[in-house]
């Protein structure tokens, strides 16, 4: 029953996008009023059903309804409920369900909060909205039904991937997914913006707390994304250029210049056009994304879906609605009144600066993951991996980051390149500091990118603080501390990628129970290893003590064997101080009576993610500062109207 | 708890089976003696894909095939060969899919000339806005 309440639900919704489609095209269209007042509870009742359908398929994963296909696939009675949970989206029908969901959600929100837009530019944004979400309605609904019957019902699921069983499925996809999908709401804007000729600087603050509150999701589901990996895979590492990390890496960049490019729009009113190119980038390489991933036309290990027909779908959902937002583009981008003009040294020219550096690592990372199908085309079977990745987008990225560190101590309009300068002296003079002192210490022992890396987090790291310095630090605007926040975290990031590639220790070793072995002034004793049973899993677990001079602080790493599906997955210990991280992951056992231990020292470690958390808390203050000031000035206005 | 035993040796039982059956790769899983030349090792092994995972390089696999290919990384450091030379003796041995360094000419000319041309094509754009910009001002 419960099934096929969500099928309803889920053709119900879908019906109800079609319909505010059509009642925002043809009220837009022959200019009938009328129509348009039915588009807003339209978007929120296909929301509430779409999320209805949803509700209904995590009711089916919880209760390990076996007639299901979907969850007789990728569920099984034995797991925790949080991963019976979490599984509704570990899958692709789930997933792609969760993505129309968060996309209906999100245009509900727009339907019911957005107050500073024109009517009819309003109109027209739930129209563009309700016309994306078809087209994944349809691609659910006739090539991913998620709640398809399977008679007669299996005894059990075949469970799900054990690399998945983590806590950290009930939060990276959502995150992620609101993310991806929130941008499609900057889209939606940009097509009705363009459809009703109004991008102007209004239009940029009616869209900016939108791309900002998805872009601090989806910052949020990276660097989720990146611990997971690193915790869960047992190596160590926390980015490796998967096309499938690439895949929400892409977005992001563009969401990043997209960020910086409509405040310009807002404050200065220059860059329209760009901007609105820039707002279908980003959910067309959200699109994109899901096109890669869920096609399995590259396979990586977040390829739970390898069907050709379901990727020639998205493809064409993907030409569709990239090819018709472009092509709207060219049409009427000769509407769009050129901006004001920018002086070249001004803020307004730096920020095109980091768009330029933002968009060309964009088109980096996008030619490098595509560019293995191309030479296949031709038949060359390549690989394109983390050595052209951090060769090309390195560098990119370190010239990013000092226009990041210099953007905002110039002023708007225009500034005089000499006073710039004084205001950079103490970041540049760190910054030569650092190179020295560096370069005495360990020339020779790291890679130049590492060094260069150091040295350059120091010097945006002081100058992202700058912007505090010489002001009434409680009449300073929530946005500016929100932006420092952002900007500083970039730095802590940085610091933190480059530390742990110059001074990582590694020691793989195989010990006897009761050896000892060093590791960059850690002792770490290896006392026994003992079996352990889990909900759904066996596993040998290893009691290992570690001391740095003081106490030893137990650590427990495991080897993990999971029945359904048959996979061994390691369990690593991660032993967290303030200075990095111990990391140690238990091997195979040997003939002998040893075991095969990995143990890495990686020094600054957690800075990667402290910074990505930084720069969403940031992304965050700033919505908030800018939401405030809105309010702000809306009742100030009224009771200048309303004399008391 | 009999069951748990027997659960953990069927476990286990495999891949100790599967690795007596071959001879062991003696430096899957250890380090080369001499610092120096095993960070070259390591840096060689991070650019070189394990091919029966999925995008993983083969510092980063369990799979016996990258414990292997470690291993005969290290022996060939440690016999003195460089870098360079093992990738090329890898690659003739697996193709081109192997290295995750681009190396196949010339089809990936433009893989290495796209950033140039983008940095280019966006820097002309963005400088002759600003000095038409100026003439206007």
């Amino acid at each position: 029953m419960i099934a096929e309440l969500g099928l309803a639900a889920l053709w119900l919704a879908a019906g109800l996008a079609l319909l505010q489609l059509v009642l925002a095209a043809l009220g837009l269209g022959r200019a009938r009023a009328e129509l348009l007042s039915g588009v807003r509870p339209v978007a929120v009742a296909q929301a509430a059903l779409c999320a209805l359908s949803f509700a209904a398929l995590i009711a089916l994963f919880l209760r390990s309804d076996m007639s299901v296909l979907l969850v007789a696939m990728n569920s099984h009675s034995a797991k925790p409920w949080l991963y019976k949970f979490a599984g509704t989206w570990g899958n692709h029908e789930g997933s792609m369900l969760l993505w129309v969901t968060v996309m209906g959600l999100a245009g509900a929100l727009v339907a019911l909060l957005e107050r500073t837009l024109k009517r009819a530019t309003h109109m027209a944004t739930l129209g563009a909205q309700a016309a994306i979400s078809l087209g994944f309605y349809a691609f659910l609904l006739f090539a991913s039904n998620p709640f398809a019957r399977l008679d007669p019902a299996a005894p059990d699921g075949q469970g799900l991937n054990p690399l998945l069983q983590d806590p950290g499925l009930a939060f990276h996809p959502p995150t992620l997914y609101l993310g991806y999908v929130g941008l499609s709401v900057a889209f939606s804007f940009a097509v009705g913006a363009l459809l009703t000729r109004t991008v102007d600087a209004a239009f940029a603050r009616a869209m900016r707390p939108w791309v900002l509150g998805a872009w601090v999701l989806l910052t949020i589901g990276i660097t989720a994304g990146s611990y997971w990996a690193y915790y869960e895979l047992g190596w160590g590492g926390w980015w490796f250029w998967d096309p499938v990390e690439n895949a929400s890496l892409m977005p992001w960049l563009a969401a990043t210049a997209l960020l910086h490019s409509v405040t310009v729009l807002a404050t200065r009113d220059a860059l329209r056009a760009w901007t609105v190119m820039l707002a279908v980038v980003a959910f067309s390489m959200s699109m994109v994304g899901t096109f890669l991933v869920r096609s399995g036309i590259l396979t990586s290990v977040h390829a739970f879906a390898v069907d050709p027909e379901r990727g020639s779908f998205i493809l064409v959902l993907l030409l569709l609605y990239i090819g018709g937002a472009l092509a709207l583009f060219g049409l009427r981008v000769g509407t769009v009144r050129e901006g004001r003009q920018f002086e070249a040294v001004s803020r307004e020219a730096l920020l095109v600066v980091n768009n330029l550096l933002l968009t060309v690592i964009l088109g980096v990372v996008l030619v490098g993951t595509l560019y293995p199908l191309m030479a296949e085309a031709f038949g060359h079977k390549i690989s394109v991996g983390p050595p052209y990745f951090n060769a090309v987008a390195g560098p990119l990225a370190l010239a990013l980051m000092l226009a990041m560190a210099v953007g905002p101590l110039v002023r708007w309009r225009r500034d005089e390149p000499g006073v710039v300068a004084g205001r950079l002296l103490w970041p540049a003079g760190v910054m030569i500091g650092m190179a020295a002192a560096l370069g005495v210490a360990a020339w020779g022992r790291i890679g130049v990118l590492p060094y260069l890396g150091l040295v350059v987090a120091a010097g945006v790291a002081l100058a992202s603080l700058i912007p505090l310095t010489k002001r009434n630090l409680r009449r300073t605007p929530l946005f500016t501390y929100g932006m420092v926040l952002a900007h500083l975290g970039c730095a802590v990031s940085l610091g933190g990628m480059a530390a742990e590639s110059a001074f990582t220790t590694e020691r793989l070793v195989a010990m006897k129970p009761g050896e000892s072995v060093e590791a960059a002034g850690w002792r770490i004793r290896f006392d026994r290893a003992m079996p352990l049973a889990g909900p759904n899993w066996v596993a040998m677990q290893a009691d290992m003590a570690a001391s740095r001079g003081g106490e030893d602080i137990m650590l427990h790493p495991q080897s993990r064997f999971f029945s359904s599906p048959p996979t061994t997955t390691s369990e690593s210990a991660i032993l967290t101080r303030w200075d990095g991280q111990l990391y140690v992951v238990l091997g195979e056992a040997l003939d002998d009576g040893r075991w095969q231990m990995r143990i890495w020292w990686k020094p600054f470690v957690t800075l990667i993610w402290l910074g990505g958390l930084m720069i969403a808390a940031g992304g965050a203050l700033t919505l908030i500062g800018r939401e405030r000031r809105g309010w702000m000035l809306k009742l100030r206005r009224r009771n200048a109207e309303q004399p008391a | 708890m009999r069951r748990l035993v027997f659960l953990l040796a069927l476990a286990f039982a495999a891949p100790l089976t599967a690795q007596t059956a071959l001879p062991p790769a003696p430096y899957a899983n250890q380090q080369l003696a001499d610092p120096a030349q095993e960070r070259k090792a390591h840096e060689l092994m991070l650019t070189i894909r394990c091919v029966t995972c999925q995008s993983q390089s083969i510092a980063d696999s369990d799979a016996s095939m990258a414990a292997d290919l470690r291993s005969e990384i290290r022996v060939r450091i440690a016999a003195g060969e460089q870098p360079e030379q093992i990738r090329a003796w890898l690659i003739e041995r697996y193709g081109d899919w192997i290295s995750y360094r681009p190396t196949a000419e010339p089809i990936t000319w433009p893989l290495w000339a796209a950033p140039i041309l983008l940095l280019a094509g966006g820097g002309v754009l963005v400088l002759g806005r600003i000095r038409r910009r100026r003439r206007n001002a």
